[in-house]
């Protein structure tokens, strides 16, 4: 690892200064993907700033809507009894990350800042149509996520919170894991709300999250895991690696939506 | 260097590290404790897991700095003084839960914490998943898992309610 300046600001406003100040300032949350990232040099900041003293981390209800603040841990989210009854499907995704160890130091705001096209938060985010706020503004899920490991923050620009609007009538998710990382080699997220039926595909294509629209209208029309079983995708944008083709991932998608969508109830 | 007081096996330490210092790092090479071991560089194999303020991580992902006033155990604070070793380390002895022993610091750092959030009971399954962020390359996990169920019972006083069995 290279050597870098640590800081622990206690303030939002300081935190984003020492981010703002220097280029080569990167911050730090949870550190389960920066860390490994770091230890592998292909990352050299000057300066690494965490944002553990920021008073990020909590659950909150906000009149119709659940606050979850950047740095709550997936382990807080998994056992949170308020996210259980409000969002279920949120309660299994975080429950399902990585393992124990890494549920005890991840987050939610780093995974999103992240946005690893195999990554969970992403689904969960994107369905459940959530606002991500930041130190400067909020920018709604559909904006947010940009491609792969790409997102519509500005570089220094801090998440602070992510707020879900509530009522959700159903949610859940199925993930298809990639068995030596964990992460997902198919994930889907389905929410019904007042928004509507919303799908969102993480693992599977090359961009990262999306919303699978085919899917969400004939969940529209009739909410069943017979719904979606004959739907397709291509696989032209998808991901081919070692652990699976294009063509078995979009099989897959189709595996996990019925999953989701019986899991869902 | 930055300055960094912590608790390690219920001792106060006040060291000098880098910013780049790991967790394991400082245990290992600063403070001598080399019961907590390195086995991969993907934060997937859990040789390396410690408490810190009682949950368990990877001391491997986890720089020094950020367990600035924490409490830390490690495998070397789990015996008694006089020796007597904590009830999973009895258990991973008496149902030969390792064989070469690399994994186990970690294994066993993992267990307690497993156990611990789990009062109401463990079953083989949830222990099962519990101990995916750690590798064994060679007991074949199955005396691992009988080691941990045995472990319960002692640690929570109280037999397994038969529902969870
Ligand atoms: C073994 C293992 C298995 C895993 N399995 C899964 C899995 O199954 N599914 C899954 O989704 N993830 C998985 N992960 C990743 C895990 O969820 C990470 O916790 C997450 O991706 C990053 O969160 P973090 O808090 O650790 O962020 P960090 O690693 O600290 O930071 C990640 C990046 O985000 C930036 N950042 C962090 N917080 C903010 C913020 N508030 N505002 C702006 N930028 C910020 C950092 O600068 C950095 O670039 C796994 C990780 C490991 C090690
Ligand atoms: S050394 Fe492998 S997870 Fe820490
Ligand atoms: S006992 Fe050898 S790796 Fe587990």
């Amino acid at each position: 690892m290279y050597e870098f300046t640590y800081h622990k600001p206690t303030s939002i406003a300081d935190a984003v200064k020492l981010l703002g100040a220097d280029a080569d300032a990167k911050a730090l949350a949870g550190g389960q993907t920066f860390i490994p990232v770091l230890k592998q040099r292909l990352n050299k900041p000057s300066a690494v700033i965490d944002l553990a003293g920021l008073g990020l981390s909590g659950i909150r209800a906000e009149g119709n809507r659940v606050v979850i603040g950047a740095m709550t841990t997936h382990h807080a989210i998994a056992t949170s009894p308020d996210i259980a009854k409000a969002i279920p499907g949120l309660t299994t995704m975080a429950g399902w990350i990585g393992d124990t160890q890494v549920r005890h130091r991840g987050t939610m705001g780093g995974s999103l800042a992240n946005n690893d096209p195999t990554a969970c938060y992403p689904a969960a985010v994107l369905a459940l149509n959530a606002t991500i706020r930041t130190d400067k503004r909020s920018i709604a899920a559909d904006d947010y996520f940009q491609g792969m490991f790409t997102t519509a923050l500005e570089p220094g620009e801090l998440i602070t919170e992510i707020e879900f609007p509530l009522p959700v009538e159903k949610s859940a998710y199925a993930k298809f894991r990639n068995p030596a990382s964990r992460y997902a080699m198919v994930g889907v997220f389905v929410a019904k709300s007042s928004a509507g039926v919303r799908v969102a595909i993480t693992g599977a294509a090359q961009n990262g999250v999306f919303r699978h629209k085919e899917m969400e209208e004939a969940l529209g029309k009739s909410w069943s895991p017979d719904a979606v079983a004959k739907i397709k995708t291509s696989p032209e944008a998808l991901n081919s690696d070692i652990h699976g083709s294009a063509e078995y991932r979009a099989h897959l998608i189709t595996v996990m939506a019925k999953r989701a969508v019986a899991a869902a109830g | 260097m930055p300055q960094l007081s912590l608790t390690v096996n219920g001792k106060s330490h006040a060291v000098e590290v880098e910013g780049r210092t790991l967790l394991v790092e400082l245990l290992r090479e600063k403070l001598g404790l080399t019961g907590t071991h390195i086995g991969c560089d993907t934060s997937q194999c859990g040789a390396c897991v410690v408490h810190v303020d009682g949950r368990s991580i990877k001391s491997c992902t986890m720089l020094a700095l950020q367990a600035e006033g924490a409490s830390v155990t490690t495998i070397e604070g789990l015996a008694k003084p006089d020796g007597t070793l904590h009830p999973m380390q009895e258990m991973f002895r008496e149902h030969h839960a390792l064989q070469c022993g690399f994994c186990t610091p970690g294994m066993v750092m993992s267990a307690i914490d497993l156990v611990q959030m789990h009062p109401d009971g463990l079953t083989e399954h949830e222990i099962r998943e519990g101990l995916e962020g750690n590798l064994c390359r060679c007991t074949g996990y199955h005396n691992i898992v009988k080691a941990i169920a045995a472990a319960w019972p002692l640690m929570h006083g109280k037999q397994v309610p038969a529902a969870a069995e």
